[in-house]
C-alpha cells in the first residue's frame, strides 16, 4: 500500500520512552513499521513500554539523560539510525522570585543539556544513516507563548528550539533535519503533577481557551513526531509546529 | 511561624497592596491584585518557609488568610 507515512525499515531512537509523551511515540512508531530503541529513567516502565510495542527486533536501554557518562553509554549501545525522538523532560512551576540554583539546574539539564549533547554525541559517531531526523517535543511554553510561573521551563524548552534551528543549518548538508514538536497541554503525568496545583475546576476552564474544545492526547504529539521522522517531510527542517488545538488563535 | 508572621509573608506576596490592608481575617480572593501569579507565589512562600506543599484547590477553598494558615499548620 502506499503511505509516504510508514517507518518501515527505520531505526529510531525514543528518549523519555518510559512513560507520556516519549511512551507514545515509542509505540506509535513501532505500529508504523519502525524497529525502536527506547530508552528512560524507570526501568520497569520501560519494560512496559517494551511490552506495547509492535513488531519485532527492538531495544531497551534504561538510562539518565541528564548525565554525561549514561548518554555515552546509550550512544556506544545504539546502532545506526535513521531517527531521533527527543522526549525526556521534567516540569515545575515557580515564580521568578522563587526559582533556586537546584530548580534551574535540574531543569535545564534535563529538558536542555540532555537532549543537545545527545544529539552532540550521535553526530560525532556518525550514527545517522542519510536522510535521518531528529525530532525534539519543544513546547508552545518559551517559544510561542508563556503561563505565569513557567519560566525556566519555558528557558529550557527555548534552548532546545534554538539549538533545533542551529542543529538543522549544520547537520542539512549530511541530510539529516531537525524539527520541533511544540505542544500545549498534553494529559500525561507532567501534567498530572501540575495538577495537584492546578485543580479540575480550573483544567476545565483551561478548555475553554482552546478552539478544539479538549487538551492534547499523547498521539496527537506522537503522530506529527512520525510525519517528521517518515519521507513525508523530507524538505522540511528547522521548523517549529505548534500542536495547540488552537490555542495560539485567540 | 506565628499567625500574624504568617500574615506578615503573605502581605510581602503583593506588590502594590499596602501591608497594613492584610489582617488574619482578609479575604484575600476580594483584593484586587488577586490573581494567579500572586496564588502561585503563595504556593511557592508556603514550600520554601514552611516545607508544605498546598495546592490550587486548598487556596480556592479558604477565604480568610487566617483559614489558608489553619488549613497549613494542620498538614
Amino acid at each position: 500500500m502506499y503511505n509516504p507515512y510508514s517507518l518501515k525499515g527505520k531505526t529510531i531512537l525514543v528518549t523519555g520512552a518510559s512513560s507520556g509523551i516519549g511512551q507514545t511515540v515509542a509505540i506509535e512508531c513501532s505500529k508504523m513499521g519502525a524497529t525502536v530503541i527506547i530508552t528512560g529513567r524507570n526501568e520497569a516502565r520501560l519494560n512496559e513500554t517494551f511490552e506495547q510495542l509492535a513488531g519485532t527486533d527492538h531495544s531497551l536501554f534504561p538510562a539518565d539523560l541528564s548525565s554525561y557518562e549514561y548518554i555515552k553509554r546509550l550512544v556506544e549501545f545504539c546502532p545506526k539510525i535513521d531517527g531521533l525522538s527527543n522526549n525526556a523532560g521534567i516540569a515545575k512551576i515557580i515564580p521568578v522570585k522563587y526559582i533556586t540554583e537546584d530548580d534551574l539546574g535540574s531543569i535545564i539539564t534535563t529538558n536542555a543539556m540532555g537532549p543537545i549533547l545527545l544529539t552532540q554525541l550521535l553526530v560525532r559517531k556518525k550514527k545517522f544513516n542519510n536522510n535521518g531526523s531528529i525530532v525534539f517535543t519543544s513546547s508552545l511554553s518559551g517559544v510561542y507563548c508563556v503561563h505565569y510561573g513557567e519560566s525556566i521551563y519555558a528557558a529550557s524548552k527555548g534552548a532546545v528550539s534554538g539549538f533545533a534551528k542551529g542543529a538543522a543549518l549544520e547537520l542539512a548538508s549530511q541530510g539529516i533535519r531537525v524539527n520541533c514538536v511544540n505542544p500545549s497541554i498534553i494529559q500525561t503525568n507532567i501534567f498530572k503533577n501540575e495538577g495537584e496545583i492546578i485543580s479540575e475546576e480550573q483544567m476545565q476552564e483551561k478548555i475553554k481557551n482552546y478552539p478544539l474544545r479538549r487538551l492534547g492526547i499523547t498521539t496527537d504529539v506522537a503522530w506529527a513526531q512520525i510525519f517528521f521522522l517518515s519521507d513525508a517531510s523530507t524538505w522540511i527542517t528547522g521548523v517549529n509546529l505548534p500542536i495547540d488545538g488552537g490555542y495560539t488563535l485567540i | 511561624m506565628t499567625i500574624d508572621e504568617f500574615v506578615q509573608a503573605f502581605a510581602e506576596e503583593f506588590d502594590e497592596t499596602p501591608a497594613e490592608k492584610f489582617t488574619a481575617e482578609t479575604v484575600y480572593k476580594e483584593l484586587d491584585e488577586w490573581g494567579s501569579l500572586v496564588a502561585l507565589s503563595i504556593i511557592s512562600m508556603v514550600d520554601e518557609q514552611l516545607e508544605k506543599r498546598l495546592t490550587g484547590a486548598d487556596i480556592r477553598s479558604c477565604n480568610t488568610i487566617k483559614d489558608l494558615y489553619e488549613l497549613v499548620i494542620a498538614k
